[in-house]
């Protein structure tokens, strides 16, 4: 039996871009893992230190293909997970194996973390209830899909969310399963804010502060909620937990602000927009995560379990 | 004047106490996420003296239990590790009771619950007239032990909080908790159970000096014209040179800072180890650290210890003891030298490093930075930057009567950092032009406040108000298990004759002591509470202030 050669950059890219592709549910850094896992099993090398390098430029690879902070997070945690085994092993192919068998348990760990998620979450969701949303979210979705499953009654916002505005595919999603839904413009959040019970967002990456990196809109929709004193909840699943501590917007790194394609292509970055904002963690009330429900200085006695 | 304080549980399972000072009426609250147990809030008012004869003979019978249950194996689950201890710095007691090794680290011990009016186990002298009003409490107070010690024993394992409730003692501090006796020094039976103390270990007793302001009238206040050092007899047969050196450094103020009072005590203790010889039959691990009690006692006469100071000597205690009896003398003396000077090297030197390592990525080009006083740490992580060709600009803000920035001031501008000086009045005027605050710590607490030198409180909340970032920088050995959420509890008391100052030869101040209505307050301490505070950078890596409770779990593992 011939063994596959091992993956280039092409190869990795490709692989990457097919699964995004046959499952547009799958959250992209779900996606990087499962590449990485398959670039781990043709892997070559003779080392685990040279494995664990493969691994970390596989990973910069894929940011710059997708330059969210999920998809960094998620494999900057793939790798601690895969090498918290004790390698004592003497032979390399059986340290492989069983890494592999490690990155699969972690795969079926995170595949099912948005269900667990929507478990918890859509109990908050009281019947009548009005609930606004940023942007579109596929957790969010899910908890929302969870909670008309159970015969909750209630109504949703959502954003517009420029500039692609995402908001009106989310929109179509709630009407598909006939969750009575308004768009509303960015601008109109502080308006329609009277009207609504409770906020709930997904998040790009949840920092070690306890706060999120989210789309563009959602720190002012954080603020708005607190002047307001509605409750601000935020879903995400575990593998988003990032090593990162903004302390203002200025302070999250360039990398995640911006897509991938306009980092490559233009070199002053001061005229462009940036996609993403931090919310600081004193804005936000709960956050759902398939590790439990966390307020946010649980964030990072979480992350600590999870890096240390 | 009834105070309150409530303490939020900033992390699930989390048990917190609150001490307040009995003198002041104060609300004794505590809040207990107990497994699976969230909204165990008791309240229980403290009026007037602690204990009545029914407490202490509950007490004697509570002491008689625990004996029993001493062998009782409690697993160290997470529960018991989460719980913080309230361990105000335990003065180190030579009452030969089974409770001695109490004063080595304990891992976790038993949270005060509200039936700790016991702990109070000061005066005994019950007020006949508070006896009605207390008895609601104390039947409170027996109920809610009452549900605990069901609670333990429907829970084998996890060591819930209580006076009554059975746990191992090797594994818990002393169940009765005693107030240090420093914050206690309006108590006469205290004053007199240290004299007592004092003249057993033969170190004179240092007078308090001048008038004390009321609300602060339980802490020590010296004058620094009167070091402990003049009441000793040459040559001291007791102490060692280089401890009443060092006594003498702390209480002139030759010494000073957190760290650097740290590494003078440990080089002081290295020369005592040196000089050291085991007495015969004597075990060198037993005698050692009686030799040392003496020493500390000394040394906190001449100067309140620190928190930093505190866990070192908790470290070499236990170093030493854990020093195997059939070790030669030699041997044990190379091996406690060569472990003082891992601790240094590692929870200062090169905590230092990590710390300036993770604080440089926080220093932009074009930042203007405020830092208060002159902490090691933070002139170490700006000196770094400066060379790493950060660009930014510092300024240091100061205040009496220490004037500590200067010192900072020379620092910085000796290597070349452009700097701006200003008093602590002009904060709010310069605050607008800051872009960020790097500030030090004399010690973290385990409910996350941060302790430091008096007027960071000032600075973090008027930066919070200017949405300035406040950054704070802390090595870990600093942490300490202690919980407080006001300045006035634990603090120290400097000379009050500083605050007198000479211009134009007149010094107005002079007479202070002869009005009777007026007093000098010289505060050194003040804590800041974690809301005020966006980042602590230690050697661990960058954290919230809230999960410094996280940290002393995690370290208590490793231990």
């Amino acid at each position: 039996m011939q063994q596959p050669s091992k993956m280039n950059e092409e190869e990795l890219v490709e692989y990457f871009r097919t699964q995004m592709r046959t499952d547009p549910d799958m959250a992209s850094a779900v996606a990087a893992i499962r590449t990485l896992l398959e670039f781990l099993r043709r892997d070559k090398g003779e080392t685990i230190l040279g494995l664990r390098e493969s691994l970390k430029w596989a990973t910069d690879c894929l940011t710059e293909v997708d330059s969210s902070v999920a998809v960094s997070s998620g494999g900057e945690l793939f790798l601690r997970f895969i090498s918290l085994t004790s390698l004592e092993h003497q032979d390399l192919s059986r340290c492989k194996k069983v890494m592999e068998e490690r990155g699969e348990l972690f795969l079926e760990k995170i595949s099912l973390s948005r269900t667990k998620v929507a478990k918890l979450c859509h109990t908050f969701i009281k019947d009548g209830a009005k609930i606004l949303t940023h942007s579109s979210s596929r957790v969010v979705l899910r908890v929302l899909e969870k909670a008309a499953a159970e015969k909750k009654r209630f109504t949703v916002y959502v954003t517009e969310s420029q500039p692609d505005t995402a908001g009106k595919q989310m929109a179509d999603a709630l009407r598909r399963i006939n969750v009575p839904v308004t768009v509303v413009l960015d601008a109109a959040v502080g308006y329609v804010l009277e009207k609504v019970d409770l906020v709930i967002v997904g998040a790009e990456g949840v920092v070690e502060s306890g706060g999120i990196i989210n789309k563009i809109g959602t720190y002012q929709m954080a603020v708005c909620s607190k002047a307001h004193n509605k409750p601000f909840y935020v879903v995400a699943e575990s593998f988003k937990f990032v090593r990162l501590y903004p302390l203002n917007q200025q302070d999250v790194p360039d990398r995640f602000k911006y897509k991938a394609d306009t980092l490559r292509t233009v070199s002053d970055l001061s005229d462009e927009h940036p996609m993403i904002d931090y919310t600081p963690p004193s804005l936000i009330t709960l956050l759902f995560t398939d590790l439990g429900v966390l307020t946010p200085s649980a964030v990072s006695d979480e992350l600590i379990k999870l890096y240390l | 004047m009834k105070r309150e304080s409530i303490v939020p549980a900033a992390c699930a399972a989390v048990t917190y106490t609150v001490l307040c000072h009995p003198h002041h009426h104060t609300v004794f609250i505590v809040l207990t996420d107990g497994p699976g147990n969230k909204d165990d809030i008791t309240r229980s008012k403290n009026e007037g003296k602690e204990l009545s004869k029914e407490e202490k003979q509950r007490l004697r019978k509570q002491k008689k239990q625990q004996k029993k249950q001493k062998e009782r194996k409690n697993e160290k689950s997470e529960t018991e590790k989460e719980k913080t201890p309230v361990s105000l710095l335990p003065p180190p007691r030579p009452v030969a009771t089974q409770k001695a090794p109490s004063a080595l680290p304990a891992p976790a011990s038993a949270p005060i619950p509200v039936p700790a009016s016991a702990p109070f186990h000061s005066s005994p002298a019950p007020s006949p007239a508070d006896k009605p009003a207390k008895s609601k409490a104390e039947l409170k107070a027996e109920r809610r032990a009452r549900q605990e010690t069901d609670r333990a024993a429907k829970q084998p394992g996890s060591s819930s909080s209580g006076i009554k409730t059975k746990v191992p003692l090797s594994e818990l501090n002393p169940v009765v908790k005693r107030l240090p006796e420093h914050v206690q020094v309006d108590d006469p039976a205290v004053v007199k159970r240290l004299a007592k103390k004092l003249e057993r270990q033969q170190i004179p007793l240092r007078s308090d000096y001048g008038y004390k302001v009321s609300l602060f009238s339980h802490l020590h206040q010296y004058s620094r014209k009167a070091p402990l050092t003049q009441q000793l007899s040459i040559p001291s047969t007791v102490i060692h040179p280089s401890i009443v050196r060092l006594g003498l450094q702390y209480s002139q103020g030759i010494v000073a800072g957190s760290n650097a009072r740290s590494v003078a005590l440990l080089h002081a203790f290295k020369q005592v180890i040196r000089d050291y010889t085991t007495p015969p039959n004597e075990e060198l691990s037993r005698d050692l650290v009686n030799k040392l009690k003496p020493y500390i006692s000394f040394l906190n006469q001449c100067r309140p210890l620190s928190a930093s100071m505190g866990n070192a000597i908790k470290y070499i205690k236990k170093e030493i003891s854990n020093i195997p009896s059939q070790c030669k003398e030699e041997e044990a003396k190379t091996k406690l030298l060569t472990c003082i000077d891992r601790y240094i090297e590692e929870k200062i030197v090169l905590a230092a490093k990590a710390i300036s390592k993770y604080a440089i990525e926080k220093i932009s080009d074009g930042d203007v930075i405020l830092v208060y006083g002159c902490s090691s740490l933070v002139n170490n992580i700006l000196c770094e930057a400066f060379e790493k060709s950060r660009k930014f600009r510092v300024i240091v803000v100061d205040s009496r009567p220490r004037l500590e920035g200067r010192e900072a001031l020379r620092r910085l501008v000796q290597r070349g950092i452009s700097c701006t000086y200003v008093l602590i009045s002009a904060l709010s005027y310069i605050l607008p032009e800051v872009s960020k605050v790097f500030l030090g710590a004399h010690a973290l607490l385990a409910n996350g406040y941060v302790m430091s030198r008096v007027g960071t409180s000032q600075i973090a909340l008027v930066a919070r108000t200017f949405n300035v970032p406040v950054l704070v920088c802390c090595e870990t050995y600093k942490f300490c298990e202690k919980v407080q959420t006001d300045s006035f509890v634990s603090n120290e008391l400097d000379d009050p004759d500083d605050l007198m100052v000479t211009r134009k030869g007149k010094t107005q101040l002079e007479n202070w002591q002869d009005v009777s209505s007026l007093g000098l307050l010289n505060l050194v301490y003040d804590v800041t509470p974690p809301d005020f505070v966006d980042l602590v950078i230690t050697d661990l890596g960058m954290i919230p202030c809230t999960s410094v409770p996280v940290v002393l779990r995690v370290k208590n593992l490793d231990q």
